[in-house]
C-alpha cells in the first residue's frame, strides 16, 4: 500500500515537472484507462468524421475544391491512423477500439452526427469544426502521455490547411451571387452551435475534468476554449460580412471577450444519447466498410503467411 | 469478431531530405513487410517528410527499461570532458 | 489533339472520381489512405490535360468547364474506368487493368513530339509506377490468399475482361495522334500490356479470361450507363448553380 503511494506520488512529481510520461513507464490504472477512453474517442471521431464529408467528395463543385477535400478527409484518416496508435501504446488493440464503436459502446464527437446538406457545409465544417477541433489539439500537444502528444503534434501540423481550406471556401461563397450567399450564411447558422458544443459540457458539469487537469491530458477547461473559440471566429465572420446565429454576442469591454447566449444543452444530450439525425448511418457506414473488408484483410494476411513460408 | 485477420503492428522510421538518421514517426498496420513500406509511403510521406523508409515489426523492438534510466543514463551526466566547452583556450584562438 | 487530350483527361478524371468514392469506406485506414492517394494523382493528371486543352482551345474555358460542362457524349474515357466500384476484388481488377496499360502507355507519351505533353507524361509516369506496384500487388495477394479472395478476383477479371479491349484499340483520333508522332502508337505497346497482365495473374494464381468479344464506344462517346450518373452528381453544383464561382 505504502509502495503504491509512492509510485503515485513520484508520478504525480514528474507530472508536475512537466516530464512525459512514457508506454513503459509506471502509471495509475485510472490515468491509463482515462487516456484509453480519451484517445479511442478522438480517433473514432476524426474516422467517423471522415463520412459527413466524403459525403461531397464526389459533388464538389471544381477539380481543385476536389483535390482539397480528398486531401482533407486523407488527412482525417491519418489521424484516426496516430491517434489508435497512441492508444495501442497503452496495452488495447486497434481491432479492440472498432469494436468498441461498432457496438456503440464508445463515443465519438457528436457534430459527426449531424447531415451535410449543402456544399457551403464544406466550407462551414473546415472553418467551425475543424476550428473548434484544433483549438483543443493544439492544447493536447502539451499533454503528459507522451505517444499522445506526439500524435498531436503530428496532426496540428496537418491541420493547419483544414481550417483555411473551409475559410476559403466561405470566402469565394460570401462574395459570389445571392444564392451562393445565402447558402454559406444557412451553413453557418447550421454548424454555430454544434461547434461550441464541441468543447464538451460547461466547466461546472464537467466530472472528469479536475483529474485530467492534474494529470495533464487536458490542460484548459471546456469553457476556457470555448471562449477562445468565440473569440477568435467571432472576428473572422466579419471578414465573411456573415452572422452568428447568436442574438447575444456582443464585445465585453470589461471581460475583454465577446458574450455568447447560453447552449442549448438538451439537443446535445439527444445527439449524444443516439438520437442525431445520422447516428445510425454513420455507425452503419462503419460497420459496413469493417465487416466488408474482413476478407480483404484475411486474404493479405493469409498471402503473408504464404510468403513467409516460401522464403 | 476474427482476430486472425488484424494486420500486426509496425514501427516507421524515416530519413528527410536533409540527410539526417531515421527517425521514428509512428506506427502502423500491415500484413507483411512489402505493404507495411507501401502504407508507410502512402501514410507517412504525403507531404515530402522522407526519401527513405524503414519499417520495423513492433514485436522485434527491444526498448530499455525505464527502471534502468539512473544506471542507463546518469553515469553521463558528470563526464563534462567530453564536451568541447569543458577546456579553456585563449580568447583570440581562431577555428578550434 | 483535342480529343486525344480530352481521352487522357477524361479516363484520369473518372477512375480518380471512382477511387474517391471509396474514400472513408475502405477496408483498413492504410488501405483507404493509399486509395486516396492514388484519387488525388489520377485527379491532379487530370487537371493537367484539362488545362493544357483548354489552353489549346484559346476560347478563355478552364479545366472546370471541360470537365464540369461537357455531357456524356462528349466525354472521351474508357468503359473501363467508369466501371463501378464493386468489392474491393473489382476495384483492384479494373485498376490492375487500366495501370498495366496506363504505365506503357505513358512510358511510350514520353516521346511525345509535343513537349509539353511528354512533360506530363513523364510527370504521370511516376505515379502510375507506384499505381502499378498498388494493384499488382493486390492482385497477387487477392488471387493467392484465401478461397474466398480468389474467387473474388477471378469473378472480378471475368467481368472486367471484356472493356480491356478498348484500352488497347485505337480511336481515329488516336491513328491520327501517333502519326503526328504527338501520340502513342497502341499497337507496339500491346505486346508489353500483355506480358506484364499474363506475368501477374499467373502470380496471383489466377485464370487469364479467354479475349472474347472486346466492349468498346468510350472513346467515341458511347458510354455505359454508368457514366451518366456520375456526371450527374459531378456537375451537380456547377449546373444547378450556373455562372457561379466556387
Ligand atoms: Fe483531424
Ligand atoms: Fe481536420
Amino acid at each position: 500500500m505504502s509502495t503504491q503511494v509512492s509510485l503515485e506520488e513520484r508520478f504525480q512529481a514528474r507530472i508536475d515537472a512537466e516530464q512525459k510520461i512514457e508506454p513503459k513507464d509506471w502509471m495509475p490504472e485510472a490515468y491509463r484507462k482515462t487516456l484509453i477512453r480519451q484517445i479511442s474517442q478522438h480517433a473514432h471521431s476524426e474516422v467517423v468524421g471522415m463520412l459527413p464529408e466524403g459525403n461531397w467528395i464526389t459533388r464538389a463543385p471544381s477539380l481543385r475544391r476536389k483535390v482539397a477535400l480528398l486531401a482533407k478527409i486523407q488527412d482525417e484518416a491519418g489521424h484516426g491512423l496516430y491517434l489508435y496508435s497512441a492508444a495501442e501504446t497503452l496495452g488495447i488493440s486497434r481491432e479492440e477500439l472498432y469494436n468498441e464503436l461498432l457496438s456503440g459502446k464508445a463515443k465519438y464527437s457528436s457534430i459527426f452526427n449531424y447531415p451535410t446538406l449543402t456544399w457551403a457545409d464544406m466550407g462551414a465544417v473546415g472553418w467551425l469544426v475543424d476550428g473548434a477541433a484544433i483549438m483543443n489539439q493544439v492544447a493536447l500537444c502539451k499533454c503528459s502521455y507522451g505517444p499522445y502528444a506526439r500524435a498531436m503534434v503530428r496532426v496540428c501540423k496537418e491541420e493547419s490547411f483544414h481550417q483555411r481550406q473551409g475559410f476559403e471556401l466561405l470566402l469565394t461563397l460570401s462574395k459570389g451571387t445571392p444564392e451562393q450567399r445565402a447558402m454559406a450564411q444557412d451553413a453557418i447558422n447550421r454548424w454555430w452551435w454544434p461547434s461550441m458544443m464541441m468543447f464538451g459540457p460547461n466547466d461546472s458539469d464537467s466530472p472528469h475534468s479536475a483529474q485530467s487537469m492534474r494529470w495533464k491530458i487536458k490542460r484548459y477547461s471546456n469553457d476556457t476554449l470555448r471562449q477562445k473559440f468565440v473569440d477568435m471566429i467571432a472576428e473572422q465572420i466579419k471578414v465573411l460580412n456573415m452572422t452568428l446565429p447568436d442574438p447575444d454576442l456582443r464585445w465585453n469591454e470589461e471581460r475583454g471577450h465577446y458574450d455568447f447566449g447560453a447552449i442549448d444543452w438538451t439537443e446535445f444530450n439527444e445527439v449524444l444519447k443516439g438520437n442525431g439525425p445520422c447516428n445510425r448511418e454513420r455507425l452503419a457506414a462503419r460497420r459496413k466498410a469493417w465487416e466488408e473488408g474482413a476478407w480483404v484483410r484475411e486474404a493479405a494476411m493469409a498471402h503473408a503467411a504464404k510468403r513467409q513460408q516460401s522464403v | 469478431m476474427a482476430n486472425h485477420s488484424e494486420f500486426p503492428l509496425w514501427e516507421v522510421f524515416i530519413r528527410s531530405h536533409g540527410g539526417l538518421n531515421h527517425k521514428h514517426v509512428g506506427s502502423l498496420h500491415a500484413a507483411d513487410a512489402q505493404m507495411a513500406l507501401e502504407h508507410a509511403r502512402d501514410v507517412y510521406t504525403r507531404r515530402m517528410e522522407g526519401v527513405s523508409i524503414w519499417v520495423v515489426p513492433s514485436t522485434a523492438i527491444t526498448a530499455s527499461d525505464p527502471a534502468d534510466t539512473d544506471p542507463f543514463f546518469e553515469p553521463a551526466r558528470d563526464k563534462i570532458y567530453r564536451h568541447p566547452t569543458f577546456y579553456d583556450i585563449p580568447e583570440g584562438l581562431k577555428h578550434m | 489533339m483535342r480529343d486525344f487530350l480530352l481521352l487522357l483527361a477524361d479516363n484520369t478524371q473518372i477512375l480518380g472520381h471512382r477511387l474517391g468514392e471509396w474514400c472513408g469506406h475502405g477496408p483498413e485506414l492504410e488501405i483507404d489512405m493509399a486509395m486516396t492517394n492514388l484519387a488525388l494523382d489520377l485527379i491532379g493528371q487530370s487537371r493537367n490535360y484539362y488545362q493544357y486543352a483548354a489552353e489549346l482551345e484559346g476560347a478563355g474555358r478552364t479545366e472546370d468547364d471541360l470537365a464540369y460542362l461537357r455531357d456524356a457524349r462528349e466525354f472521351r474515357n474508357c468503359l473501363l474506368v467508369e466501371q463501378p466500384n464493386g468489392d474491393f476484388a473489382h476495384t483492384v481488377a479494373r485498376n490492375f487493368l487500366f495501370d498495366s496499360w496506363h504505365y506503357f502507355f505513358l512510358q511510350a507519351l514520353c516521346q511525345s513530339n509535343d513537349e509539353r505533353l511528354a512533360a506530363i507524361a513523364g510527370k504521370s509516369l511516376k505515379e502510375v509506377t507506384y499505381h502499378l506496384r498498388w494493384s499488382s500487388e493486390w492482385v497477387i495477394r487477392l488471387g493467392d490468399g484465401t478461397e474466398e479472395s480468389h474467387s473474388r478476383i477471378q469473378d472480378a477479371f471475368d467481368n472486367l475482361w471484356t472493356f480491356r479491349g478498348e484500352l488497347l484499340t485505337p480511336a481515329p483520333f488516336e491513328t491520327e495522334a501517333a502519326s503526328a508522332g504527338y501520340g502513342v502508337d497502341l499497337h507496339a505497346i500491346r505486346p508489353l500490356v500483355e506480358d506484364r497482365l499474363s506475368d501477374i495473374l499467373a502470380q496471383a494464381t489466377l485464370q487469364r479470361p479467354e479475349d472474347g468479344w472486346m466492349q468498346s464506344g468510350g472513346k467515341t462517346g458511347r458510354h455505359s450507363e454508368h457514366l451518366g450518373y456520375i456526371l450527374a452528381e459531378m456537375q451537380y453544383v456547377q449546373r444547378a448553380y450556373p455562372n457561379s464561382v466556387w
